[in-house]
């Protein structure tokens, strides 16, 4: 009888709510392990669990050399040598220490900072933290379509400018901005190029000669790591100084102390010498099931709108807003898709989301975006599947939607006076 | 976030989807919120000869708190009254739907619109029996 009484439960819960798990389509905000990632560190967690700053036994010895290994991989993936890299806890300590460890050095001598508004949050906050401590800093703007303008950048510096921290791609709406020219400008300037490469990394090619890019923060988690571990690649000709944001046993060249963790800079490591042999195909698998994706919403769905570049846009992001439908409204309807979105009512501080709104989109279509990242086990099946319940639910809250039949009957929306509350 | 059951429900099967005709008299339209802040709500209703709210419907753009709240709201103005519609508080429907409290600006919207719609109404008769007097 108990059991009967199981099985209709789960029955009803399997019908309505349907527990099973979720497509990812979400790979911006993290992405899985790579199960040769996992297969690379698990010895280093119970085998070979040394010390690698032991010097004098087999245990340290062999942690070391997986480190130096995980570095060289590291470095080898932009373009770098292995000295240049150091292990951080992530692109958000990366971050940091470029930006505050580069002004710590010079203050007093140079205090000025150039970002761009789009940046992550960990750069905008660590330049808002520099204000406080009497650095001036200038956020340029982006254009339309989420680039900066390098006019803009170029006028922008001046003699007491330290450094220009401009992020490799963006975490929302996956545009590229134009790194060679910006390491051009920053070099003949003779500021120091600082690149957010968190969501770049293993997506695109990345080389820190030719782009010549000074420091450079990576994610492990963004490119089929493991969380908990990121770099910075640090350029040693022209040597960038910078003032440590951690103090202790002097490892990392004295930038960054405290015990390597050896699995997960060897996962880091693996993650990076799989990216750099597969990035090319990947690339173009994922170009082709992103264009799929979009080709097929447009098809199905009016009044689509992409924010952001598509040409200068890495191969697995769409950000699409759905006029009329709001964003979360919607992903309540989609919740078979892990997807993010960039509506006031999914965040926080209840705004919508500030790069949006940078690119001069609207607020009313901010509202209706989301954020679709395709990635490394993404399948044609799960875009199909998911180009289906988003058109479904799209029809399904336009019908429900006043806007979309204000829309419908030709009312200027902007014409009403609304009750902003 | 986690909703609750009742909420997801009436997300998934919305009651009283719709529009009546605005220029009715006996309906009355009520239309809150923005755009830009990511919630509008339409809630008509329309009133019988007996004085009370035979129909509602409703539409609206926002998160699925939105939704639930004034699919919620036309179906409790069903048979009140005027006066009796107009008691009904925000604070009934968040606790009805277990709101979150990030929500409550929900059902917030959702009481003003059976307000709107009601103002609506009165004001349409106000000015017919204005009219009828000159």
């Amino acid at each position: 009888m108990s059991t009967m009484q199981e099985i209709k439960v789960g029955e009803k819960v399997a019908g309505k709510n349907k527990p099973k798990t979720p497509i990812y389509l979400d790979y911006q905000a993290t992405t899985p392990c790579d199960p040769r990632v996992v297969q690379a560190m698990l010895p280093y967690f119970t085998e070979h669990f040394g010390n690698p700053h032991s010097r004098n036994h087999a245990y340290g010895w062999e942690a070391e050399q997986a480190v130096e290994r995980a570095r060289a991989q590291i470095a080898s993936l932009i373009g770098a040598d292995e000295k240049e890299i150091i292990f951080t806890s992530g692109a958000t300590e990366s971050n940091n220490l470029a930006l505050k460890g580069v002004a710590h050095f010079f203050k007093g001598k140079k205090n000025h900072i150039i970002t761009a508004v789009t940046e992550h949050k960990c750069v905008l906050d660590s330049c808002r933290h520099l204000e406080l401590e009497g650095f001036e800093v200038t956020y340029l703007p982006v254009q339309q379509n989420g680039l900066i303008d390098l006019q803009q950048l170029k006028a922008a510096i001046r003699p007491d400018t330290v450094i220009v921290s401009i992020m490799a791609v963006n975490n929302e709406i996956g545009v590229i901005q134009p790194l060679a020219e910006i390491g051009k400008i920053c070099r003949a300037a003779k500021v120091y190029f600082h690149t957010d490469a968190a969501q770049a990394a293993g997506k695109i090619p990345l080389d820190v000669e030719a782009m010549n890019i000074d420091l450079l923060s990576i994610s492990g988690h963004k490119l089929y790591g493991p969380k908990g571990v990121g770099a910075l690649y640090v350029r040693r000709k022209p040597r960038v100084r910078l003032e440590a944001l951690i103090h202790g046993g002097g490892q990392e060249r004295g930038m960054r102390s405290g015990t390597l963790p050896t699995p997960l800079c060897v996962g880091l490591g693996e993650a990076c010498a799989i990216a750099e042999r597969e990035m090319g195909a990947e690339a173009e698998r994922l170009k082709a099931l992103r264009d799929r994706f979009y080709n097929k919403i447009r098809e199905q769905l009016p009044e689509v709108y992409l924010n952001g570049d598509l040409e200068h846009r890495i191969p697995g992001n769409l950000n699409l807003s759905f006029a009329y439908v709001e964003g979360e409204g919607l992903m309540m309807g989609i919740k078979d898709l892990a997807v993010s979105s960039g509506s006031a009512c999914t965040s926080a501080s209840l705004e919508p989301s500030y790069v949006l709104r940078a690119l001069g989109v609207e607020e009313e279509l901010a509202h209706t975006s989301l954020r679709i990242g395709l990635g490394r086990f993404t399948t044609e099946q799960d875009v199909d599947y998911a180009v289906e319940h988003i058109v479904q639910s799209v029809k399904r809250l336009r019908e429900m939607s006043p806007l979309w039949e204000m829309a419908q009957e030709g009312i200027d929306l902007k014409s009403i006076q609304w009750a902003e509350h | 976030m986690a909703y609750s059951e009742k909420l997801i429900e009436h997300y998934e099967n919305p009651r009283n989807v719709g529009t009546l005709d605005k220029s009715d008299t006996s309906v009355g339209t009520g239309l809150v919120g923005a755009p830009a802040c990511g919630d509008v709500m339409k809630l008509q209703i329309k009133v019988g000869a007996d004085g009370r709210i035979e129909d509602a419907k409703f539409k609206t753009f926002g998160c699925g708190s939105a939704i639930a709240s004034s699919s919620l709201a036309t179906e409790w103005v069903k048979g009140k009254t005027l006066d009796e519609a107009e008691q009904i508080k925000n604070t009934e429907i968040a606790q009805h739907l277990a709101l979150p409290p990030v929500k409550i600006h929900c059902s917030v919207l959702a009481e003003d619109a059976i307000k709107a719609a009601i103002h609506d109404y009165r004001a349409k008769h106000e000015k017919q029996s204005g009219q009828a007097a000159e």
